[in-house]
């Protein structure tokens, strides 16, 4: 396999490990505003996620980090070209992290609500604009080789917004399954519901993304070119109702897990079909930012290769060991006691 | 204004404000690993409760130190995708190195850390926070690594107008980046010190808690004196770098305007830059200035004359940033060695003036950390990448100046508010001392 193929297939793997990873404290920063206004309870929603939180998020600075080193041509454009978008994450994740730092930092319930709203809106918007960005990567830029064209306005057009709602909608209901698994009581029993409700609109709106996908985006070539391929979006589909069908039987973990599959596929689906392209072009094909085009040189290839495959399996293994460390559920009593951090 | 001034002043915003937390994390989460593996080992309660108090500080600055870090990384693609595209395949390497062994180390165990004070035996929880203090550190070093390559490039060479990378070894083992590591480390440990003597000073002045704060003020004290003499050796070794491969960033530092050899040292001296001399020039020390830049004092020391104008660095600022750090260097160690002696002979309640004068010290280790930035920053331009890549020449060419006013009115607000928050959490938190 090329260098630059094998990078590809990294790249694509550390964006999904980020969504996965991200994703459910996306959801469940969004949805326990609605899930409860009980103040032990607002804690235990939060405490779900305080310990994983920040590592989660580092799989961003991976990405980003990887496609600086990797496609130095590709982290140049996407994070200028998408200016704003890039600046709305920045500014989403700052006030996100503050919010869940300082959140039980004062005992006032003016200054809780306040970071509990923010943490809602910023858990909300971080998808929101990721989502909007992607999707307009999906469909190509507008860019050629003088440069960018494009603006701030026209990347809310239809597919770029469905994709949006999309990922928000992927990551409350991932967030709801976090929370099932996570907690107990009535807590839990309100994600459930939640979870269960979700669905619907989940699939609605998978469905409404895969058809665009096929109209809007040159994603399909691909998938014409090696029909074989069309395995990995039905895998997608697969992985949904599997969540569906676990979610109804209670089987929490299980539900969570096809969560996570589905999260994985559908970057897969949409990583399949950009290949070899990292940012198509919208006006000019010629100028489309590839693998090839937009990489370093050889030689920092391989030493990244190097590099990622001799530590990011260190890191999923000590980040599994953590997870394992918290799998119990977060208690209400844990969160009464306060010591101990929670 | 150009997108280019404009986004300098942004980065500069942006770096300062993220640089106003990473030293006290650097220096806070050794303090606490420390304060705990005391604890640990002799069962002594007063250490679990400095262990406490200082490490509820650490976590309020953790906070916005790590997410004021993603900026950065974000910005080099935003206002600088021609720097991220010339220096990608050098520079992206040590960013991706340091989040994949580094941040995703500091991140992960001081999640750990702080939900398992319940969990796990208390030696165990000290070593979760000798690995958070360890991976931040690493983490500085691959930063520096990379900042040391735009300072001293080394180990590439250029293709198709881009810089690639030929040996990581030269990369890796730069003793300019080596070296400003090891002045950032110590003017962090050092800010550290300060940062636990001050807010001592201020409790012993209370009256608070005497035991736990006599302590503490005497562990910052005797790391302090280390540290602080410490910043000054790494500093002068710092400088022969400079002056061997940034030699106009010397002369600017220097307001040395002619070429010369065994160039002297003014201890007053102050650059006029418009007419290319200096108004202020007394108390020369001969040949002192070759002797500190080559450690020679016969060196020639070339001056800024002979760099053409458009190649020298802003030499008031750069001038003023380097004496004015250099001072404060040295007035760390002096106070440093007061408090150590003082401590040691418990003689600190009796010098109330002594205390308060640590209190207010608090913020000049700040203030040192952020010229030595500007020294850096400033001093090398007008080049980003020192000799290779001018900083006008390197930012992103589809912006508009009100892009990028947009967006830093937008990072002073938000940044704003965040100072705000943070100096009132810290505020309430070392003023809260458990019985």
């Amino acid at each position: 396999m090329a260098l630059q193929t094998l990078w590809f297939v990294l790249w694509g793997l550390l964006w999904a490990v980020y969504f996965i990873l991200d994703g459910f404290d996306f959801g469940a920063g969004m949805l326990r505003l609605f899930l409860t206004r009980e103040e032990t309870d607002r804690r235990v929603s939060l405490a779900s996620i305080g310990p994983v939180w920040d590592g989660n998020e580092v799989w961003l600075i991976t990405a980003g980090g990887a496609t600086f080193a990797a496609f130095p041509g590709t982290y140049a454009s996407m994070f200028s070209f998408l200016y704003l978008p890039m600046l709305l994450i920045l500014f989403s994740l700052i006030i996100r992290g503050v919010s869940i730092e300082y959140r039980n930092k004062d005992d006032s319930l003016r200054w809780r609500s306040i970071w509990d709203l923010l943490l809602a809106l910023t858990s909300f918007s971080a998808p929101l604009v990721l989502g909007l960005g992607f999707g307009n990567i999906f469909q190509g830029l507008r860019f050629d080789s003088a440069g960018y064209h494009g603006s701030f306005w026209q990347l809310f057009n239809p597919y770029g917004l469905l994709t949006a709602v999309f990922f928000v909608l992927l990551f409350l209901q991932h967030g709801a399954l976090w929370l099932v698994y996570k907690t107990e009581g009535e807590l839990a029993a309100r994600a459930t519901r939640w979870a269960g409700v979700l669905w619907f609109p989940v699939l609605v709106v998978a469905a409404a993304f895969l058809l665009y996908t096929g109209f809007v985006t040159r994603l399909h070539d691909n998938y014409l070119a090696h029909p074989g391929l069309v395995l990995v979006p039905l895998l997608a589909v697969a992985a949904l109702v599997v969540v569906k069908v676990f979610q109804a039987q209670s089987r929490a973990l299980i539900a969570f897990f096809a969560s996570c599959a589905t999260i994985l596929f559908v970057i897969a689906t949409a990583m399949v079909g950009l290949f070899p392209n990292l940012i198509p072009s919208r006006l000019d094909p010629a100028a489309n930012l590839t693998i090839m085009n937009s990489s370093s040189g050889p030689y920092t290839l391989r030493l990244m290769a190097v590099v990622a495959l001799v530590f990011v399996p260190i890191v999923v293994v000590y980040q599994l060991l953590v997870y394992r460390f918290f799998r119990s559920k977060t208690m209400r009593a844990d969160v009464e006691d306060a010591e101990g951090g929670y | 204004m150009s997108v280019a001034v404009l986004s300098r002043i942004q980065f500069a915003t942006v770096a300062v404000f993220h640089f106003l937390f990473v030293p006290l994390t650097l220096g806070l989460t050794v303090m606490t690993a420390y304060m705990e593996t005391r604890y640990a080992r002799t069962g002594d309660e007063t250490f679990l409760k400095m262990a406490k108090y200082w490490s509820r500080l650490l976590l309020v600055n953790f906070a916005v130190g790590v997410v004021t870090g993603i900026t950065l990384e974000f910005q080099f693609g935003m206002n600088w995708a021609e720097y991220s595209k010339f220096v990608g395949d050098i520079f992206g390497a040590p960013l991706a190195i340091e989040a994949t062994v580094a941040f995703f180390l500091e991140s992960t165990f001081i999640g750990l850390w702080m939900f398992s004070w319940k969990r796990v035996s208390r030696g165990v929880h000290a070593g979760i926070m000798w690995v958070v203090a360890g991976a931040s550190t690493l983490s500085a070093l691959w930063i520096l690594l990379a900042n040391g390559w735009m300072q001293r490039p080394r180990g590439y060479e250029i293709v198709g107008g881009r810089a690639v990378l030929t040996s990581f070894s030269a990369l890796l083992g730069s003793p300019y980046a080596w070296i400003k590591f090891a002045h950032v480390i110590f003017a962090a440990y050092t800010l550290t010190a300060f940062f636990i003597m001050g807010i001592s000073a201020l409790q012993l002045l209370r009256g608070k808690k005497e035991e736990m704060f006599r302590r503490s003020f005497r562990i910052a004290a005797t790391f302090g004196i280390v540290t602080s003499v410490m910043i000054i050796v790494a500093g002068d070794l710092s400088g022969v770098q400079v002056a061997k491969y940034q030699p106009s960033k010397l002369a600017a530092m220097e307001a040395q305007w002619e070429t010369k050899q065994g160039a002297d040292f003014y201890l007053l001296e102050m650059p006029r830059a418009h007419t290319e001399e200096n108004a202020i020039q007394a108390l020369a020390i001969p040949g002192g200035l070759s002797l500190l830049a080559y450690h020679d004092a016969n060196a020639v020391v070339k001056g800024l004359k002979d760099f053409p104008p458009s190649d020298r660095p802003p030499v008031l600022v750069t001038f003023v940033a380097f004496r004015l750090m250099v001072a404060l260097g040295f007035l760390f160690v002096l106070l440093a060695l007061v408090s150590v002696i003082l401590a040691w002979r418990k003689k600190l309640s009796s010098h109330r003036w002594f205390l308060w004068i640590m209190a207010i010290a608090i913020v000049l280790p700040y203030l040192a950390s952020e010229l030595g930035w500007v020294l850096a920053e400033i001093g090398r331009q007008p080049w980003i990448v020192y000799g290779l890549l001018r900083t006008q020449d390197a930012v992103s060419r589809n912006l508009t100046p009100g892009d990028v006013l947009g967006s830093l009115i937008a990072f002073i607000v938000v940044y704003g508010v965040l100072a705000v928050v943070d100096v009132f959490l810290l505020t309430k938190y070392a003023n809260k001392v458990e019985d």
